[in-house]
């Protein structure tokens, strides 16, 4: 058992450990099995104030905090009005917001490029911004269903029967309930729209450059320095986030998801 | 009253249309709009020109479309149930709990960084052949590079696996152990409980996975575009050549028209599985 889980634990981090090598290298050639020198220098040049990277980074953030609003503002009714059981085709709803999951998506972006080239959507930030909704709102809306779901409807009724409006329970007992599930869907989202390429490759480039283009474009150019920083940049949200899921995902609103 | 009445039945419909609204336009109508171009020339007449040069140009890498995809999946399942069937069945502690910490590493990790990960570690001269060459299980002439189909391969199976994985593991986690027991004092092994009767519980949670990843791996451009892009290679990688080189929709659109059929066929599979056996699906 040793030997397999070493072996697995190689196949998992030894991609891992070859990209942080690449990203502390200065020189590094054929057939020599290790960087010949280290060093930070295409650190430096990433992290320059006026460097590609930064400007990525920042159009990378915007972009997916924009996202985040464009998602949470239409999912917070949306996932209310689906957690009630009496909606008509619920079910049916439900799993339309799964259809962009279902389909392999490169024509779809494709014919989406197409059709914003002709209301001047293409390469705009706003562009891109509703590609990268479309694949985020399956997460959000069944996330903010299913924390609905799990809100005590009881409670509800207390706040009811004792005069307070409807709007003003959702505000004061139902909202802050949902807030955990809420802020899952919120960091699904985040992430889903950060590390999004093939909609942001067809839609975007050249004038919207988020950070998993720029990584793209480094990497084709073969420099792996600044490909591999770019990666680790990425990798980092990605990671703490497996690490955090289960503090926010409680186990009564997963239980409640997709039913 | 009444009033009262109707905008209560119809409140719940207005708070979910602005969501439907994103996807129907963003989403169906788009995919509408790509099925219906494949049918069509440049003039907007119906023709299947457009499959004829699909297939014409690009028939090897569907066929590697589909080899790949297929053998991905199948390497996912099974990598899946091993490591759900040893976090349930495990009788070393230790060993658990390092599996468990250890496999779910990859989940999150995007595609595009998986890609950058194995264009590095997998290539000729890479630290997957130097250690493979330095412990002596190759010679350095029989190094060879893997960034070819087998490249694209070990890189969905890297990332995808976790995800398969935990829905499994989970659903393995929440089985009535009375049954393994039952069999575990009959003194059936290990593996046959796995296969024989924990499998067959977790079947649907497996499908949905396993399907999940399928059209996932069909939808992923930039694992192809940076392990190989040279043919043969993914139907993705051509139907991103046809747009940047030759604005070619129709072309683009048919191969996106087969796409589409293949991931088709695997929810029909999936769906007349569970009608079989008389479950909701």
């Amino acid at each position: 058992m040793g030997i397999v889980l070493g072996g697995l634990a190689f196949a998992i981090f030894g991609p891992l450990l070859n990209l942080g090598l690449w990203a502390v290298t200065e020189k590094w050639y054929y057939p020599h099995k290790l960087p010949l020198e280290y060093g930070l220098t295409y650190w430096e040049r990433v992290f320059r104030p006026t460097g590609n990277a930064m400007e990525s980074l920042s159009t990378s953030v915007s972009i997916a905090l924009l996202t985040v609003i464009l998602c949470l503002a239409v999912s917070i009714p949306g996932g209310w009005a689906l957690s009630r059981r009496s909606l008509p085709w619920r079910t049916v709803i439900l799993l339309t917001f799964l259809l962009p999951q279902a389909f392999p998506s490169v024509a779809v972006y494709i014919n989406v490029a197409r059709i914003f080239y002709t209301i001047d959507l293409n390469g705009t930030i706003f562009g891109v911004v509703l590609v990268h909704s479309v694949h985020g709102l399956v997460f959000s809306i069944w996330i903010t269903t299913a924390s609905f779901a799990a809100v005590d409807i009881r409670l509800e009724e207390a706040a009811r029967n004792i005069g307070a409006s409807g709007l003003r329970t959702f505000l004061t007992i139902t909202m802050p309930l949902a807030a955990p599930g809420i802020m899952a869907s919120a960091i699904f989202v985040f992430l889903e729209s950060l590390d999004e390429f093939t909609g942001t490759y067809f839609v975007g480039v050249p004038d919207v450059m988020t950070l998993p283009l720029l990584l793209f474009s480094a990497s084709m150019e073969g420099n792996y320095q600044i490909a591999s920083i770019t990666a680790l940049i990425l990798l980092v949200p990605s990671v703490g986030f497996m690490f955090l899921i289960e503090r926010f995902l409680k186990a009564d609103v997963l239980a409640k998801v997709g039913s | 009253m009444t009033g009262a009445m109707d905008k209560n039945r119809y409140l719940p419909l207005f708070l979910v249309t602005p969501a439907l609204l994103v996807v129907v336009g963003l989403f169906m109508y788009p995919l509408g709009y790509s099925a219906i171009s494949s049918f069509q020339d440049k003039s907007g007449a119906w023709t299947f020109a457009n499959f004829e040069k699909a297939f014409d140009l690009y028939s090897l890498d569907i066929g590697f479309t589909v080899l790949i995809v297929v053998l991905s999946t199948v390497a996912i399942g099974v990598l899946a149930c091993a490591t759900g069937g040893y976090l349930t069945l495990g009788e070393n502690p230790r060993a658990v709990a390092v599996l468990k910490w250890l496999y779910r590493w990859p989940l999150f990790i995007p595609f595009i960084v998986a890609g950058q990960l194995m264009r590095t570690f997998l290539a000729k001269n890479g630290m997957l052949n130097n250690i493979l060459v330095s412990i002596g299980l190759l010679e350095p002439l029989q190094a060879t590079s893997l960034l070819d189909w087998r490249g694209i391969v070990i890189t969905f199976v890297w990332k995808q696996t976790p995800f398969v994985a935990l829905l499994v593991a989970g659903a393995m986690a929440s089985l009535d152990r009375s049954t393994i027991e039952a069999a575990r004092n009959l003194g059936a092994g290990r593996v046959r409980i796995l296969i024989q009767i924990i499998i067959p519980q977790v079947r649907q949670t497996l499908l949905v996975g396993l399907i999940l990843s399928f059209v996932t791996m069909m939808s992923v451009l930039s694992v192809p575009l940076m392990i190989n892009a040279e043919t043969p290679t993914m139907m993705t990688v051509d139907m991103a050549f046809r747009i940047n080189s030759y604005g070619d929709y129709g072309v683009a659109n048919a191969l996106g028209f087969i796409s589409y059929l293949m991931a088709g066929s695997v929810a029909w599979f999936y769906l007349s599985q569970g009608v079989r056996k008389g479950e909701r699906p």
